[in-house]
């Protein structure tokens, strides 16, 4: 059921008095940071292999792995969240490690959250890459090294965007990290698991729109920006 | 310009380290500390509780005391009452904080918690709309006024989500003698917070535990309708929240020693002082009763619980 914002009350109120504690905003904007930046690198570090194996090779059963891989990237966060939950409990597989409530877990989580988008449009932009750039690199007597190499190179573009998208996943999604994380903050305002999608949904609750709004448009200004850092490394990467 | 993406990949690479160490530390850092450490200093204790005592703002007032006290962390975990029980029977948390006798005692019987003791309590109240469609202001029981929104079809607004505030209205419902359904009814499966915004928004009725609503006056246009018995209301809206510790014999990891510590503290006279100095919005939200000259003996064990085999 949709809650409707009271009419009466502006969009985007240009001055809401936030009732946070000194810091408070900034240590969820960390914790968020670190999370989905630490799920997303390791994330790109899976990926990019299982891409490039992907493209390059021929083997049984890789259509079974790419549908897979198409399957995981329309996985519900929740669900991704109880899985984990039930690895990193104490009645679990990884119980011992007592991942549970800590950013560890957090991370896992969107690290399942973030791998099949990131692997999938990597694997359209490699594949998308021209026969002819290949053929090329292979007759100027290029190792398949080389060749995988220049296939990259000329890939970036895609394989940013493939990052992108499975950082906008990550920093996006409340429904897991709010069950293995459990929206910690200690008593004196400073975040522990709490991240920002978890902060809004705290205010919500609480009936505290203004301020949910806030902090939503500071996660707007936060992926805009990692955005913007990303292409710019893109393109500066092109001009050498 | 490729210095800046060495140091960004530095910072990836460590992030990644520092998530690795983490993990290794948090495991490491669990076991040693119970084993060989006399203190507790140092230590985090996880207590799984109901989204009243925390959206309130209580535990973030009184935490720091007890923290400083012991030189711990507390991580409070806000889950309503049947998933922080869960969590705790999970062997995820040390120490519970819930609000519905009959989830507690079946938690005991069970034998995942130990050492219970009442804390506080405050109650429940019937809001709505001013309108009062169903008529039920300043009805003395709370069933008849159920009653009387069932037979108008007012919108009723449920928490649904297994809550104490859930588990209370449920057994409100069926002391009335009603089976609440139909388009009237709705289970909105959120918090204490959002449900009466959502009340709020359609003019309905809801239950609502005293605190939630005090701390969410500024916010919304609900009334009082049935007072509870802080105001005189019926016995039957009382709300009395417990804490227990998490059993160390079923869960060899909770944190046994500090977990009683913190209910050592909590239901001291100092702690409990500064409950009853808690306000929100000029008013008092809880009520502590764990300091008592006759204390009530119900509140160790499950209610009505007798040793059979103390037969003399």
């Amino acid at each position: 059921m949709s809650v409707p914002l009271e009419p009466a009350a502006p969009l985007f109120p240009v001055v809401v008095d936030l009732p946070f504690r000194e810091g408070y905003v900034r240590s969820i904007i960390f914790v968020s940071l670190y999370v989905s930046v630490t799920a997303v690198a390791l994330s790109t570090l899976v990926s990019l292999p299982v891409a490039m194996l992907m493209g390059f090779a021929d083997f049984r059963g890789k259509q079974l792995v790419k549908s897979i891989i198409n399957t995981g990237m329309g996985f519900p966060s929740v669900v991704v969240g109880l899985l984990v939950l039930f690895a990193v409990s104490n009645q679990g597989p990884l119980g011992a490690l007592e991942l549970i409530f800590t950013r560890e877990a957090m991370i896992m989580s969107q690290f399942v959250l973030a791998t099949p988008p990131i692997t999938a449009i990597t694997l359209a932009a490699i594949t998308g890459v021209s026969e002819n750039v290949r053929d090329a690199a292979h007759a100027l007597g290029g190792t398949r090294l080389d060749v995988a190499l220049v296939v990259i190179k000329e890939a970036r573009y895609g394989i940013a965007t493939a990052i992108l998208a499975g950082f906008g996943r990550a920093i996006s999604e409340v429904g897991s990290v709010l069950i293995v994380g459990g929206n910690i903050t200690s008593a004196d305002g400073v975040s522990k698991t709490r991240t920002l999608t978890t902060a809004i949904q705290l205010e919500a609750r609480q009936g505290q729109y203004d301020t949910a709004m806030v902090l939503g448009a500071v996660l707007l200004a936060l992926v805009l920006t990692v955005n913007a850092i990303v292409v710019r490394l893109g393109d500066e990467g092109a001009m050498r | 310009m490729a210095i800046q993406r060495r140091q960004f990949i530095a910072a990836v690479g460590g992030g990644t380290l520092a998530a690795i160490a983490g993990c290794s530390g948090t495991s490491g850092g669990g076991q040693s500390d119970g084993g060989t450490s006399a203190g507790v200093t140092g230590e985090t204790l996880t207590l799984t509780t109901t989204t009243s005592t925390y959206d309130t703002g209580l535990l973030d007032e009184i935490h720091p005391d007890f923290e400083e006290m012991y030189g711990v962390t507390v991580d409070a975990v806000a889950q309503g009452t049947g998933a922080a029980l869960e969590s705790a029977r999970n062997g995820d948390s040390d120490v519970v904080m819930v609000h519905a006798r009959g989830l507690e005692d079946e938690f005991m019987r069970n034998g995942y918690g130990i050492n219970r003791r009442d804390l506080m309590f405050n109650d429940f109240v019937i809001v709505g709309p001013e309108s009062d469609p169903a008529g039920i202001q300043g009805m003395s029981s709370a069933t008849e006024a159920l009653t009387a929104i069932a037979e108008s079809q007012s919108t009723f607004v449920s928490r649904g989500d297994n809550s104490g505030t859930h588990t209370k209205e449920l057994n409100l419902w069926e002391a009335a003698g009603t089976e609440p359904g139909g388009d009237w009814y709705q289970e909105t499966g959120t918090g204490m917070g959002e449900a009466l915004n959502v009340a709020n928004q359609q003019g309905a009725y809801t239950l609502s535990d005293r605190g939630t609503f005090i701390s969410q006056l500024s916010e919304i246009d609900l009334v009082i309708l049935v007072q509870g018995p802080i105001e005189d209301g019926p016995e039957i809206l009382a709300n009395p929240y417990g804490i227990m510790a998490v059993n160390p014999g079923v869960h060899d990891n909770a944190n046994y020693d500090l977990a009683m510590a913190y209910i050592g503290w909590i239901t001291s006279p100092g702690a409990q002082d500064a409950i009853s100095g808690y306000r929100v919005n000029d008013e008092q939200l809880f009520f502590p009763e764990a300091v008592s000259e006759n204390p009530d003996f119900q509140q160790y064990v499950p209610e009505g619980w007798s040793s059979d085999s103390d037969d003399e």
